[in-house]
């Protein structure tokens, strides 16, 4: 699972009122070097959750340094689109498990994937 | 005429592959939009015919456009077209000098190949027309294996292969410029795919839906029901990041039994981003997740640039959601979260078609478009019961024909409106879903169709089939 995915998740568990952002529980994170896109994360940027951004990095040991408000003007700073771009799609969690921030509920990551089905009782 | 209007309105002739004929205009329409190109043809245009004349390009709109189609075999600039031989003739000689002189100088090569739609020449038939357009002031030579420029003459003969005239309809003259991408159709097969299942989309038709879905280098895609992929796989290929979610643990997990005949278990690394691997897109890869359609994941304002999917209709697979149908739901004693697998239940195909227009209006971007199959028991059909949105504008409709009472048709949508509260579609209440609802309607009326055919058909004799 990539940070550009978990940044879009949120906790669809039953009754769940502040679902976002799930908390990462990784035992496995891997960085895969990705030919640097500056388009792609210019287009994503303006739809991220930055602050949930710079969490799920820093609970994976990759904060890279960034900001944890968004600077302006980043549109043709390559430096730092070149640590986002690393976050959003280089980083990834290969086993672990997401966790609900209110309910608790575990959501496992195995070989890079999250199972997202609830039971259903939930 | 047309014609003399210099290198701004320039006339281009564009062939069409003679198969999936309901899809090639919303193809078109699509790849010239993404340009912002209206498609501008004349008066005599025929959507059935292999041959489209196309007004107010330029010459880069057109190879653009071939670098994505899959419908479009060639195209060629247009010096001249007419029904008849004199006419051709009459409509070369008004075509401008200045326009044709670059490409007839004395030290280019060019070669002239001639192309008959709904017939067949002999050689000598082939020399004699190319011949009869010695009128054309040609100074280069001639260079069959490798000329600097192509020339084509174009007839078409109808499209009745029981009825071939003995002249052309039609015939056209013009400048080749471009191919089309049908090799994509061979290239992409899904028999030397890695991971495939029993209802991995054949790659043409996955090109298609990528093209309707107007998909462009560095969107964001998504497929509610991505089995193994092969929308995504069509997608990457037009430089669009794609993720996915389907609810089969096995498949996305490219576990358990093979779909290949003489191969019984899936082997290792069967999945979704070893198929993005095998052509080269790999990086264009976000994610894959189990996860259940009816349920979304995702955040409220999570967005897609386009959504483009082939929903299941319970005939080779079944459609499922998670819940049960039972009234005691308790988890039993010895749940331990990981190994309990959520019981699954039907999930209507009504319900499939509202959740995923609900989901495409509120997680597309404005103007980005929804492309999905609907399956269609033809006895019944009428245009009323294509499900229809507030906010999104249906685009195109096309038919795939299945069996001679059922067929899937290739829907279009586009989203024009952000969504409000009143804009929840209340599918219930809507009659358009009737023919969807219940579980296995459209599964039991295809089957229901399918056993009285049968039966018809063991009387008859076997040869009559088709």
């Amino acid at each position: 699972m990539k940070l550009l995915t978990h940044n879009m998740l949120t906790s669809h568990v039953k009754g769940v009122i502040k679902g976002y952002p799930l908390i990462i529980k990784a035992t496995e994170v891997k960085v895969n070097e990705l030919e640097f896109n500056a388009q792609f994360v210019n287009r994503m940027i303006p739809k991220l959750e930055w602050s949930a951004l710079i969490q799920a990095a820093g609970w994976l040991g990759q904060s890279q340094d960034l900001p944890s408000s968004l600077i302006p003007d980043y549109e043709n700073d390559e430096e730092f689109l070149r640590k986002v771009h690393r976050i959003l799609l280089e980083v990834e969690v290969i086993e672990g498990c997401l966790q609900c921030p209110e309910s608790g509920r575990e959501f496992p990551i195995s070989k890079g994937v999250p199972n997202m089905l609830l039971n259903e009782d939930e | 005429m047309a014609l003399h209007c210099g290198r701004a309105c320039r006339q281009y002739l564009l062939h069409l592959a003679h198969d999936n004929v309901d899809f090639r205009l919303p193809e078109i329409k699509a790849l010239l939009s993404l340009r912002n190109r209206p498609f501008d043809t004349s008066e005599t245009f025929n959507e059935k015919s292999p041959f489209w004349q196309l007004n107010g390009l330029s010459e880069d709109d057109i190879r653009s456009v071939m670098s994505r189609t899959v419908c479009g075999k060639s195209a060629f600039e247009l010096w001249g077209h007419g029904t008849t031989i004199d006419e051709l003739r009459t409509s070369l000689l008004e075509y401008p000098a200045e326009n044709m002189a670059p490409y007839l100088q004395q030290n280019s090569t060019y070669k002239i190949n001639v192309y008959t739609f709904n017939k067949t020449l002999v050689f000598k038939d082939r020399i004699e027309k190319i011949d009869a357009l010695d009128f054309l002031p040609f100074k280069g030579t001639v260079n069959l294996k490798d000329p600097e420029h192509i020339f084509c003459l174009l007839e078409d003969y109808g499209s009745d292969p029981n009825d071939i005239p003995e002249e052309p309809f039609h015939m056209y003259f013009g400048r080749w410029i471009a191919d089309g991408q049908r090799e994509l159709i061979r290239s992409y097969s899904v028999k030397k795919r890695h991971f495939i299942g029993n209802t991995s989309m054949d790659a043409g038709l996955s090109f298609i839906m990528a093209n309707h879905a107007k998909v462009k280098a560095d969107d964001l895609v998504y497929d509610p029901f991505v089995g193994t992929g092969s929308l995504l796989v069509a997608c990457s290929r037009f430089g669009a990041y794609v993720c996915g979610t389907d609810i089969d643990y096995n498949t996305i997990h490219g576990i358990g039994k093979a779909s290949r005949k003489n191969q019984k278990w899936r082997g290792p690394d069967e999945n979704i981003r070893a198929n993005l691997r095998q052509y080269g897109t790999e990086s264009l890869y976000v994610d894959v997740m189990v996860s259940d359609a009816s349920k979304t994941v995702w955040r409220k304002n999570a967005q897609f640039d386009a959504i483009v999917t082939d929903p299941p209709y319970g005939i080779r697979e079944s459609t499922r959601r998670t819940g049960s149908h039972k009234d005691i739901i308790k988890p039993p004693e010895d749940f331990s979260g990981e190994s309990h697998v959520p019981v699954s239940m039907a999930y209507h195909l009504s319900d499939i078609f509202a959740d995923l227009l609900n989901f495409a209006a509120h997680h597309l971007v404005l103007g980005g478009r929804l492309v999905y199959w609907l399956p269609i028991y033809r006895p019944e059909y009428c245009e009323e019961m294509v499900p229809l949105h507030p906010c999104l504008t249906l685009t195109s409709n096309c038919e795939q024909t299945l069996s001679s009472h059922t067929s899937r048709r290739l829907i279009t949508m586009e989203k024009t409106k952000e969504p409000e509260d009143s804009d929840r579609l209340a599918h219930l209440a809507d009659p358009r879903f009737t023919p969807y609802q219940g579980h296995n309607s459209f599964r039991e009326k295809y089957f229901c169709g399918l056993t009285k055919k049968n039966g018809k058909d063991s009387k008859a004799t076997p040869k009559n089939k088709d």
